[in-house]
């Protein structure tokens, strides 16, 4: 089986894998980084966005040996090393922008690469940009209303909570 | 100024720091020591007769632990269904096998003929493409009607047809309902479908069995709403193990809507297997398995007749509904489309005579049970669709309509022609909100504004009315159920004075380790964070029935409630003790405890420590420790109700339809955390709106699931949705539980698809534009833009 080695939110990761492993299992099953989920098998859903050298990939579409030697973030590597959320994570919090949780981490990984490339977007560029990530808990009010917030846009007009 | 802390704050959610670092623990994060897999073996015809299994091949394969089939259950019960309707005619509904593997014939295309046990998933999975299926193809059961035609096939072949139950509700008021249709002034008919879904909670559903050989005790990590629902169902009725040998945890769970409240053959699989192997057995559902083995929503034909007299005022309902059970009875799915259903066919409304009819039909398509709503989306439907039908056709103002019959605030309690009473509501200050919050007066400006453009906009309203906070177990027995609906709590108090609540409901995302903090923190007067919730676990929580149909505050909370009421008296015993004085005299506030009319107190952790420490207690009169537990049974149901307004555009060139404006103005009683709440409506709206633009569950004619996937199913994204415009001002508290509270989370998807569907019709039909008077869900642009022609 091939050896795989990667960085991952900043260390060395290595293992082998087969050549059919994704580079989500070999995140959430190798190196027990369970904070990236699996919601479909068809990469719709999003719930297993992570960043890979810097862009938005959703780990259930590319093999694990595809991301030989790349740098990897997931969730578990968004908060500071203290513990300090993330703008993107706190405006989530502070927005009722989840519930369940199970969407979220690609979520969170999809908003962070919007902002990325686009420091303050309109809610349409959001809402279009969130096209790859499915929530059914929140009907996206809330979510979007936390990327705009993250964004720097002023949410207090945005209707309710 | 808002609260920041107790009952009526929004305090950012404590479950949200570990949902946004990757720090959840849902089931499929759950790994257990040695565990194996499974992959299941699922038909992919909807009918078939099997004639051998194979596996000879297959067992021989790299990794394999073991292949079950059928025949290795033959000893074990059944999947049990939860709730016994009897018809119409006094005889109890027709309740087929439900085996865990199929046995002698497959009836859903996703019905499970083999489970293979191995070392991995992906060696489990080769397996089974070698198992050899003898398979006979038979054909397939899909149309309701046709289902019931003489000479149908028959999906169960001991069944004396595919008719689970013809039921009537009141029978006693149907020839009174026929003479008023007959009498009536005006009739309004309308003929719809209540479109078969999908619940699609993003995390698929997940389960792993573990048996310890030293102990013989079973553990379940699953997926549910409702663990100690499964270990009853489980243990006792398919796999004969008692409750005390058997564990179930349901830990963070990624939404469920329903369709994890029931008990699936997964569960009991690899709890059964687990010690079969002697291994544990983990399955992980796929995307396409879900949509193949999670019980459906929905799927009712209708026919609803409104009768008015002279003066517009509503006389009778009479409904006729095919309601589809799929391939075998769900755990609650009798209960759907009858108790669920049936009593809420009044509305808001003072319909004096009601007759609901529902014929419960077998397909051989995969089994359908309570989604978000169950029943009461379905009621709702059809009669806000037939009221805004009724007033085009008499040509009176739809909001005038429905005001004019309202149920109006000095008739409450307000016994319904179908069963329930309500307790509390005020339809028209719902309304008045909705007028208000939405700008009503403002549509006509932008109507004229959207023409402009060249769309057409359309405006609908309705109300909705739903019986939440389920359920009274006597009441509920009487109709059928075979379980009670009570819920229950434990707060268990430590020596520190910081306390831990047991409770029997369940969150996968509602947050009620957020909302039930802040109720005891208003109780006792102490900080939030000194509450810890803990919940999903059977083997550290006292026997409760779970999570859905909005019980969770208004019946959870209130054996939460009682709980710490208990601890409260007892506390006061100790505080009276300790500060000499009469316990009558005691009182509590700010978590300190005073002798009323002095200044002598002693605070909420030094009579919590002398509960633990009791060198000076009045152990003659109680017990050390402090740690109640409480059982509370509802006496009535709740009635959340609301009035829903949505404006849409439609393109006359393509169909399409888009959501401009959408606004709710809802009644849930007291409000325990606003933030929650409207996080709650928002969820709902958007699966309504999901199911009235865009999500369809389709079948072939074959029984082939034409929507096994999200490339197929149209699941609601962000840019198919607007900002909502939400409001729970409007609050008449519910008189029979402690904390005044409804239920918020059914709401939104059922009041929000008949708000669409009027809107479309209106934006059709208004002007002259077009006759089209009705079109069914999901309203998509190929079928908008057909009606159009």
């Amino acid at each position: 089986m091939p050896n795989v080695s990667m960085t991952v939110n900043g260390k060395a990761a290595s293992g082998e894998v087969e050549g059919r492993t994704l580079l989500v299992g070999f995140l959430r099953d190798q190196l027990g980084l369970t904070g990236t989920h699996v919601g479909c098998d068809t990469s719709q859903c999003g719930a297993c966005v992570v960043h890979v050298d810097g862009k938005a990939v959703k780990a259930c579409t590319m093999l694990a040996a595809e991301a030989d030697g790349a740098d990897v973030k997931t969730i578990e590597g968004m908060a500071a090393p203290d513990g300090t959320l993330s703008t993107i994570q706190q405006a989530f919090q502070d927005h009722h922008g989840l519930q369940c949780g199970f969407c979220t981490p690609g979520m969170v990984m999809s908003a962070a690469a919007l902002l990325a490339e686009n420091a303050s977007p309109s809610e349409q560029e959001i809402r279009e940009y969130l096209e790859g990530n499915i929530c059914r808990c929140t009907g996206y009010h809330n979510i979007v209303k936390a990327i705009m917030a993250a964004a720097g846009h002023d949410v207090s007009a945005i209707a309710a909570e | 100024m808002p609260k920041d802390h107790g009952i009526g704050a929004a305090p950012k959610r404590r479950e949200d720091v570990r949902f946004l670092t990757g720090a959840g623990n849902y089931t499929d994060d759950i790994n257990v020591r040695g565990q194996a897999y499974v992959y299941f073996l699922r038909s992919d015809v909807a009918h078939g007769r099997i004639n051998g299994i194979d596996t000879g091949a297959a067992a021989a394969m790299p990794g394999v632990v073991r292949i079950f089939t059928g025949a290795d259950f033959e000893g074990v019960g059944g999947m049990p269904c939860g709730w016994q309707v009897t018809d119409r005619h006094g005889e109890v509904m027709q309740e087929p096998a439900h085996p865990i593997l199929a046995q002698g014939k497959v009836r859903h295309v996703g019905d499970p003929i083999a489970a293979i046990v191995a070392d991995t998933l992906e060696q489990a999975r080769d397996a089974a493409e070698a198992i050899e299926v003898d398979m006979e193809e038979l054909p397939a059961v899909i149309d309701m009607k046709a289902a019931l035609a003489d000479g149908s096939t028959k999906v169960h072949d001991d069944l004396t047809s595919n008719l689970c139950y013809d039921w009537g509700f009141v029978e006693e008021n149907r020839d009174a309902v026929d003479q008023a249709i007959k009498d009536a002034a005006h009739v309004t008919t309308l003929e719809l479908v209540n479109n078969r879904l999908v619940a699609n909670p993003m995390e698929p559903r997940v389960a792993v069995g573990d048996y310890n050989r030293g102990t013989d005790d079973s553990t379940l990590y699953t997926t549910s709403q409702n663990p100690h629902v499964i270990r009853l169902l489980m243990g006792a009725f398919v796999l004969g193990i008692p409750e005390h040998k058997l564990r179930v945890v349901a830990p963070d769970v990624g939404g469920g809507f329903g369709t994890k409240i029931f008990h699936y053959a997964e569960e009991a699989f690899c709890t059964f297997a687990a010690k079969a192997c002697n291994r544990p057995v983990k399955w992980t559902a796929s995307r396409t398995e879900a949509f193949m083995s999670d019980a459906h929503g929905r799927d009712h034909v209708t026919k609803i007749e409104l009768a008015l007299d002279a003066d517009n005022n509503f006389t009778a309902v009479r409904t006729e509904t095919h309601a589809n059970m799929g391939a075998y009875l769900s755990t609650f799915a009798p209960s759907v489309p009858t108790w669920l259903h049936g009593t809420l066919m009044a509305g808001n409304y003072r319909t004096p005579l009601i007759y609901v009819n529902v014929k419960a039909v077998f397909t051989n398509t995969v089994p359908v049970d309570a989604y978000r709503g169950a029943g009461r989306p379905e009621a709702t439907f059809q009669l806000e669709r037939v009221i805004d039908k009724a007033a085009r056709e008499l040509g009176v103002d739809p909001i005038a309509l429905r005001r004019q019959n309202f149920i109006q605030p000095d008739q409450f309690p307000y016994a319904t022609p179908v069963a329930v009473e309500y307790d509390t509501g005020d339809y028209d200050a719902t309304m008045n909100k909705l007028e208000e919050i939405a700008d009503l007066s403002g549509f006509a400006a932008r109507r004229a504004a959207s023409e402009a453009k060249g769309k057409w906009r359309g405006l609908g309203v309705n109300c909705y009315i739903e019986a939440c906070g389920i359920a009274p177990s006597n009441l509920v027995g009487q109709l059928g159920a075979r379980a009670g609906l009570y819920e229950s709590a434990t707060v268990r108090v430590n020596a520190t004075g910081g306390l831990v609540v047991m409770t029997g409901s369940h969150s996968h995302g509602q947050g009620h380790e957020t909302t039930f903090p802040q109720v005891i923190a208003e109780m006792i007067g102490i900080d939030e964070s000194m509450v810890e919730i803990v919940h999903g676990d059977t083997a550290n929580t006292p026997m409760g029935m779970g999570t859905y149909g909005s019980r969770s505050i208004a019946v959870g909370g209130s054996a939460m409630v009682r709980a710490a009421e208990k601890i409260i008296n007892k506390t006061k015993k100790i505080a009276a003790h300790l500060l000499e004085a009469s316990e009558a005299d005691i009182e509590l506030k700010d978590g300190n405890f005073t002798v009323a009319g002095t200044d002598k107190s002693v605070d909420w952790g030094s009579v919590c420590l002398a509960a633990y420490v009791p060198h000076n207690y009045p152990l003659e009169d109680i017990e050390p420790g402090l740690e109640e537990t409480a059982f509370y049974d509802p006496a009535n149901f709740t009635y959340p109700a609301g009035a829903y307004s949505c404006e849409v555009e439609v393109d006359p060139e393509t169909g399409k339809v888009t959501i401009e404006r959408f606004a709710a103005a809802d009644d849930f009683g007291n409000v325990i955390n606003p933030m929650i709440v409207e996080g709650q409506v928002h969820g709902g709206l958007a699966q309504g709106i999901g199911q009235a633009l865009l999500e369809n569950c389709a079948y072939d004619e074959t029984g082939q699931l034409l929507s096994a996937s999200y490339m197929d199913y149209a699941m609601p994204r962000a840019d198919d949705l607007p900002f909502y415009s939400v409001d729970h001002s409007c609050q008449t508290p519910c008189t029979h539980n402690p904390l005044g509270v409804k239920g918020c989370g059914e709401a939104g998807a059922i009041g929000s698809p008949p708000a669409v569907v009027n809107a479309v019709i209106d934006a059709l039909h208004s002007g002259g534009k077009t006759g089209v008077l009705h079109i069914d869900m999901p309203l998509s642009p190929d079928r908008v833009w057909a009606a159009m022609q």
